[in-house]
């Protein structure tokens, strides 16, 4: 019923002449997605632009009470139209939409009376969600597309799981990044010059990859292993987390990151959850239920090509989703909802005792899911190490490491 | 020997101990941010005591030691980690240590399970706190602890963050109450913020040492801390040095001692810190802009050539601003001074010596604003009172007719003013959480060393301004930590302050759309523009340049004289303001009561005048002076909860399966008709949690795991301890993802807090452990699957209940819900048409259902009764309105059902001009980031005003007060003063 009538609508033509503007999230599963964009006939862009006149632009053009999230990434792309750097005649911008009762589903509304205020008010704005909430004819998720979107995810989350597994023991610095990006050339050239890769072909490369970083030769010292969770953008995006990843190198430890599959399997998850407490309609709860299955296909190619490269692959997301088993309810599925809570007891399940719950700053479900089960946690699992830290636009970064240095230092002993 | 250096927030600490771990020598000194200055200073000291001390193992630690760290290459020890193996070895006995440092609270739990809290980046306060409050009451931080000792009574501050827990201290300073029992009562609630803050639920037992400088010197803080937790703690010998000691054991790494002064002075400033511009390029730049601001001056005239004279006095939070002028509107006199805790005796002096010094002049007429606005009047016989923000309007109006925007920012608020067609078109008011104001700068400027105009100048020629967030004041500390920390220079510091305070003011109370929307014509008030690095950086952020009285300052007591004199020329009646004889038997006493006339006890403070008058604050209901109950004819809040409470009491002690518990807050403030009568029909005793009932709260205020969330949601731990006092074996509180569907919306989700909220109190009330919790996944829209899956629910338990049972008592519940909405609805178009014909003005209170229990809104419905307006609530005039209508021109997501009502009720308000909206907005409530400026759009686009009141624990209604009297003043509402 909310009326987006007098916004300007990315229309057909515009996919030829306008560069599609994209907020970074995951550089490894982004640079891909570009490609796969790139292949589908758009122009697209990743936005890397940081620092303090994106906060500010966040700031000034957003409601300082909303999430830090919906600042950051509208103050990006403002900050971005504003550098100059862009036409902005011939730009449009992209943000993922995820429904769901949290604030997020608003950050597209936001963003546009952000846009408002800023001036910029004719540029398209392209809401990119499965719930199907906003239309726009010129962007069009066709199935192949799709295909492959989902590839680069799991193509992403492999390169991840192995550079964070690697990285921190590798022999020759760097050596592990550079194999990343070796690889992100190739499979993005291959999203360029094919189709949507079959099961099979995305069974041999993820083999190969797996087994290339394998290869990469490795000293065995011990590291403090910290796990990361919390709202997906902040505990992604070096932008939300203040290099993060980057800290956490710099202090020497092994860190991992669950993936970005398990969140899309818990999205369809959600459909079918819901359908069955609540009821619905049953072509929905159909569609969701197969999306579920063929996500989990992919989940599958992946762990098993980890397994016999060799490295022990993470939970699959069924395993991860009993270890929740009467501590939250599955209903709980706003935000990152019970898998949050779940990925905390994952990763000490695989010796990641020492947690990170990286949130935004009074973040609505995190209330529930991240610090209200945390003391929950920690008496299934005395010996792990929570840690909630807040991000904001003014939390300063010397408190936010100084927790994180009193959590390694505890750790040590 | 092994040294450990601390370098706090404040302070810095060294200790050197023998290599076999004996204290031989420590030291503690501030460090005013000079770090590398006083640790030197420091180890030329123990140069002194060891003369031939070349090397030894050094470690520091500290917030403020990294970059020291980093810079001169030394060992850096995390100081909870230092802490933690000096307590090892000095205390072993130890379970729980408890450390309160400048800016840091730490508890650390020992043993096994080794854990640590610090405080969250929102919870500042503590150390520097408590410096913050003595200046506040105008002592010394030492002379606290005395105070706090002499207490006879403590009143109630909100603990939950020192900004907070200041807008509660400063009233009641200003209502009189005395300095003894508010020492008492901060360190309270410092106490109390530390242990509820920290622990998160984990529970503080055993062995208890209290380490850091505040609880060693403060005898009465510590023991505030054993009455809260039942034990009694130690303080032990160099609980300063604690982290220094551990520091010094953890010491590793050899440094040359002769060295080390050199790395230190040659150490160079790299900062992570972003900075800005110069406030001023040149001597020049400022003083062509000191020469354009000389120009706004008020016309004078001698005071001693006046015979008549009209009286204005502004009771501020911090200061006290008095000025006389004469029928020209020309400025006799004026009178700016620290109110030193106790305005009434400024004013008495003051008065005082003006009836000595011109005993011929006569006072016409006379005004009081202010916070302290109700006490100076009934003191001094005050004519007239005005609200302030009318009186800094009808001041800046005065010097600057054309005048279309006012920002003043005083000691402890902002107020902003918009002006259209010469009359208040809008007001914003900093938030409680915001309020990092003139005081704070104040206060910043002592920590530092200075005074607060030496501060201010110190600024003006800042080379590299420190970028320092905008925030509140207590992020604004962690800033300056880590400007500090980077060895930022002060006059960077005072330059970036200044400008932290502006954008805080821009973009976090005015959050103009574009700059050029703001105003052409600024006037800017307020003692804080009386500092050039404040104006400058306004003049910079805003490009423009703008209007600065040369009485900025005195402004609010400059309109009161305005309204004084423009009064008296209406209606020239004879002046009530004590003249000299009256002013020479002035004495003034105050008392400190606990009403007894509700279950509310509010602290009251009595304060008795010569000749027997009384001035009665504190109060949140007219009772305790009219001793009569408050009328509630007018009044839907009162009137849902009477429904609720007779509910409450519709129990059934023979009932077939026995008591359930249902805790009454969030979304069971609407659905308790529903499940009452479903529970009730099935054959349960229905025993729901009471209302009225003062320390909810605080019994469950430590098993709340995050502190961030809304207050109502807090309260949730409070009415589930109630039900397991009562013994009750089983309780129903389920989790619903989904709200009753309404029409028109695009969904209708709870917000994820009162949808989930069961599954954090399972989590972390252990108790509910041993009872039998409903706690399951329900929704009202489906009847056929919610009795499913009640069936399924009650099974295990209640084998007897059967599907048809269920059945059959969801069709009553069903309907006893919409009895119930059907009743509010009613009862709402019978006041409005009341109200109407009476001409009483509505107030629809926007907010959630839950707003309507008296521990979240305050008591602030009451507040408006006896003003005089009619007081709906948002449901009752939501359903008035066509949903196509209504959500066919929204600009948000409308997908949560108790959000979606408000923005009906907004349309409502913008299609009955005898009605306006008020919207309620819990601190920490995301959602009403999206409603609020929703709301606020509806409401401007039709030339409507939006208020917003924030409430929080906060006891205090000063805040709330100002903004719905300018409201009634700039909707021309008739009040009732």
């Amino acid at each position: 019923m909310t009326s987006s009538a007098s916004w300007p609508i990315f229309t057909e033509e515009m996919r030829k002449t306008h560069t599609i503007l994209i907020p970074d999230m995951l550089p490894l599963h982004f640079s891909l997605i570009q490609a796969v964009l790139e292949a589908a006939g758009y122009k697209a862009a990743i936005l890397k632009n940081e620092g303090r006149q994106v906060i500010d632009a966040g700031l000034r053009y957003v409601n300082n009470d909303i999430c830090y999230p919906a600042q950051l990434v509208i103050g990006q792309f403002i900050d971005a139209l504003q550098s100059g750097n862009y036409d902005l005649q011939h730009v449009a911008l992209l943000l993922s939409q995820t429904g769901g009762g949290c604030r997020a589903s608003n950050y597209i509304y936001l963003l546009r009376k952000g846009l408002e205020k800023a001036g910029l008010t004719g540029i398209p704005v392209i809401s990119f969600n499965v719930a199907g909430l906003e239309g726009q004819p010129g962007f069009k998720l066709t199935f192949k597309m799709a295909r492959k979107l989902l590839a680069a995810v799991v193509y992403g989350d492999l390169l991840m799981y192995l550079t964070n597994k690697v990285r921190p023991y590798e022999k020759v610095q760097g050596a592990a990044d550079a194999l990343a990006r070796k690889w992100l050339q190739s499979l993005g050239q291959n999203f360029k010059d094919s189709g949507a890769p079959s099961f099979g072909t995305l069974k041999r490369s993820c083999l190969a990859i797996a087994k290339d970083f394998a290869t990469l030769p490795t000293k065995a010292v011990k590291k403090i292993k910290v796990g990361i969770v919390g709202e997906i953008y902040i505990k992604f995006a070096a932008l939300g987390n203040n290099h993060l990843e980057r800290f956490l190198q710099s202090q020497n430890c092994e860190y991992m990151l669950p993936g970005l599959l398990h969140f899309l399997i818990y999205c369809v998850d959600t459909y079918v959850v819901d359908y069955k407490l609540y009821g619905g309609r049953l072509t929905n709860y159909l569609a969701n239920a197969a999306a579920k299955w063929y996500l989990q296909r992919l989940e599958k190619v992946m762990r098993k090509a980890l397994a016999k490269a060799p490295f022990s692959p993470p939970s699959s997301y069924e395993e991860t989703k009993a270890l929740v088993k009467g501590i939250i309810g599955y209903g709980n599925n706003m935000g990152e909802g019970w898998l949050l809570t779940a990925e905390m007891l994952e990763l000490a399940h695989h010796g990641y005792n020492n947690i990170i719950c990286c949130q935004p700053f009074g973040c609505l479900p995190n209330h529930i899911a991240g610090r209200g089960m945390i003391n929950r946690v920690k008496e299934l699992a005395d010996h792990i190490n929570v840690i909630a830290i807040d991000y904001d636009g003014s939390a300063s970064q010397v408190n936010q490491e100084n927790r994180i240095k009193l959590m390694l230092a505890t750790a040590q002993r | 020997m092994r040294i450990g250096v601390d370098i706090g927030s404040t302070t810095i600490k060294l200790a050197a101990l023998s290599d076999d771990g004996q204290l031989l020598f420590s030291k503690y000194e501030r460090h005013y941010s000079q770090i590398a200055l006083k640790l030197l200073a420091l180890l030329k000291e123990l140069k002194e005591f060891s003369p031939h001390l070349s090397t030894a193992k050094v470690a520091v630690s500290g917030s403020a030691a990294l970059g020291i760290a980093d810079r001169c290459g030394l060992q850096f020890v995390q100081e909870v980690f230092a802490e933690k193996i000096a307590t090892e070895k000095l205390q072993p006995q130890t379970d729980v240590v408890i450390e309160l440092g400048g800016e840091d609270a730490k508890i650390l739990f020992l043993g096994r399970h080794f854990d640590a809290c610090m405080n969250d980046s929102c919870a500042g306060g503590t150390g520097a706190f408590i410096d913050q409050m003595a200046a506040l009451l105008n002592v010394e931080t030492k002379a606290m602890n005395e105070l706090a000792l002499a207490a006879t009574d403590t009143c109630t501050i909100a603990s939950r963050c020192g900004v907070f827990a200041k807008s509660d201290v400063q009233p009641l300073l200003n209502q009189g109450a005395a300095k003894t029992d508010l020492a008492a009562s901060i360190f309270q609630a410092v106490a109390s913020q530390a242990i509820t803050g920290l622990a998160k639920g984990r529970p503080i037992k055993g062995s208890v040492l209290y380490l850091g400088g505040p609880l060693t010197f403060m005898s009465k803080l510590r023991d505030c801390f054993d009455a809260k937790l039942h034990v009694k703690g130690l303080c032990p010998e160099n609980s300063l040095f604690y982290v220094a000691i551990g520091a010094a054991l953890c010491a590793e790494e050899t440094a040359d001692l002769e060295a080390l002064p050199e790395l230190l002075r040659t150490a160079s400033n790299v900062s992570s810190l972003a900075y800005a511009s110069p406030l001023f390029a040149d001597e020049e730049e400022y003083a062509a802009f000191s020469e354009r601001h000389r120009k706004a001056t008020v016309p004078t005239s001698p005071l001693a050539q006046a015979t008549t004279a009209f009286l204005g006095v502004d009771s501020g939070s911090t200061t006290i601003k008095i000025a006389l002028i004469d029928e020209e509107c020309r400025l006799l006199a004026s009178f700016y001074q620290s109110n030193k805790g106790n305005p009434v005796v400024a004013v008495k002096n003051y008065l005082a010596k003006l009836y000595e010094d011109y005993p011929d002049l006569k006072i016409l007429a006379s005004a009081a604003t202010g916070y302290g606005e109700d006490l100076i009047r009934h003191a001094f016989g005050l004519d007239y009172g005005i609200v302030e923000t009318m009186a800094h309007f009808f001041a800046a109006r005065h010097l600057r007719p054309d005048v279309d925007f006012i920002l003043d920012i005083g000691g402890q608020d902002i107020k902003c003013l918009k002006i259209h067609n010469r009359a208040i078109d809008n007001i914003f008011l900093n938030e409680a959480c915001s309020s990092g104001c003139g005081s704070f700068l104040q206060t910043f400027a002592e920590i530092l060393g200075y005074d607060t105009q030496t501060f201010a100048q110190l600024g003006l020629f800042a080379e590299k301004p420190v970028d320092l967030g905008s925030r509140c004041t207590v992020f604004m500390n962690s800033g300056v930590k880590q400007a500090q920390k980077d060895g930022i220079s002060v006059n960077n510091i005072s330059a970036g302050l200044s400008m932290s305070i502006i954008k805080n003011a821009l973009y976090k109370v005015i959050r103009p759309g574009s700059k050029e929307s703001i105003g052409r014509h600024i006037v800017v008030q307020g003692g804080t523009f009386l500092n050039d690095c404040v104006l400058r950086a306004f003049e910079k952020e805003m490009g423009q340049e703008v209007t600065r009285p040369n009485i900025a300052g005195l402004m609010g007591a400059f309109g009161a004289a305005l309204h004084a004199r423009e009064k008296y020329l209406a209606d020239p009646k004879p002046t009530d303001t004590l003249n000299a004889m009256q002013l020479a038997a002035f004495f003034h006493k105050v008392l400190t009561v606990t009403c007894g006339l509700c279950s509310n006890h509010c602290h009251l403070t009595v304060n008795t005048f010569a000749g027997g008058r009384r001035f009665i604050s504190g109060n949140r209901c007219e009772r305790p002076i009219t001793h009569c109950d408050p009328d509630d004819s007018f009044n839907l809040y009162r009137y849902k909860l009477t429904l609720l409470e007779d509910l409450r009491k519709a129990r059934r002690p023979d009932a077939p399966l026995g008591s359930i518990g249902l805790p009454l807050g969030l979304n069971m403030y609407e659905l308790l008709p529903f499940w009452h009568c479903l529970l009730t029909e099935l054959g349960f005793d229905v025993v729901v949690s009471p209302i009225e009932n003062k320390n909810i709260y605080g019994d469950g205020q430590d098993t709340i795991p995050s502190d961030t969330v809304c207050y109502p949601a807090k309260l949730m731990h409070g009415h589930i301890k109630w039900l397991l006092r009562q013994g009750l074996q089983h309780i129903f509180y389920p989790c619903m993802t989904y709200n009753v569907a309404e029409k028109g919306t695009d969904n209708c989700y709870n917000c994820p807090v009162v949808a989930y909220y069961p599954e954090v109190l399972k989590a972390n009330i252990h108790d509910l452990s041993q009872v039998h919790c409903y706690f399951d996944y329900l929704s009202l829209n489906d009847p056929k699957i919610l009795a499913k899956h009640l069936e399924a629910m009650l099974e295990e338990d209640f084998p007897t209940v059967e599907r048809k049972d269920i059945r059959l008592a969801l069709a009553k519940a069903y309907d006893a819900y919409d009895a119930y909405l059907q009743k509010v609805r009613a009862k709402g178009l019978e006041m409005m048409a009341e109200a109407r014909r009476l001409k009483k003005p509505i107030i629809v209170m926007a907010g959630r259902p839950y707003h309507i229990d008296p521990k979240v809104d305050h008591g602030l419905d009451r507040l408006l009764t006896t003003m005089g307006a009619a007081v709906i609530s948002e449901d009752a005039v939501a359903p008035l309105m066509p949903p196509q209508e209504v959500f066919a021109d929204l600009h948000v997501l409308n997908q949560w059902t108790y959000h979606s009502r408000l923005y009906a009720a907004a349309r409502y308000v913008t299609e009955h001009d005898d009605c306006q909206l008020v919207q309620f907005v819990n601190f920490g409530c995301g959602c009403d980031a999206i409603t609020a400026d929703e709301c606020r759009r509806i409401l401007e686009e039709k030339g409507r005003i939006y208020t917003q009141l924030k409430i929080d624990d906060i006891e205090n209604l000063g805040a709330a007060k100002i903004r719905l009297r300018s409201l009634f003043s700039a909707a021309g509402l008739p009040a009732a003063d």
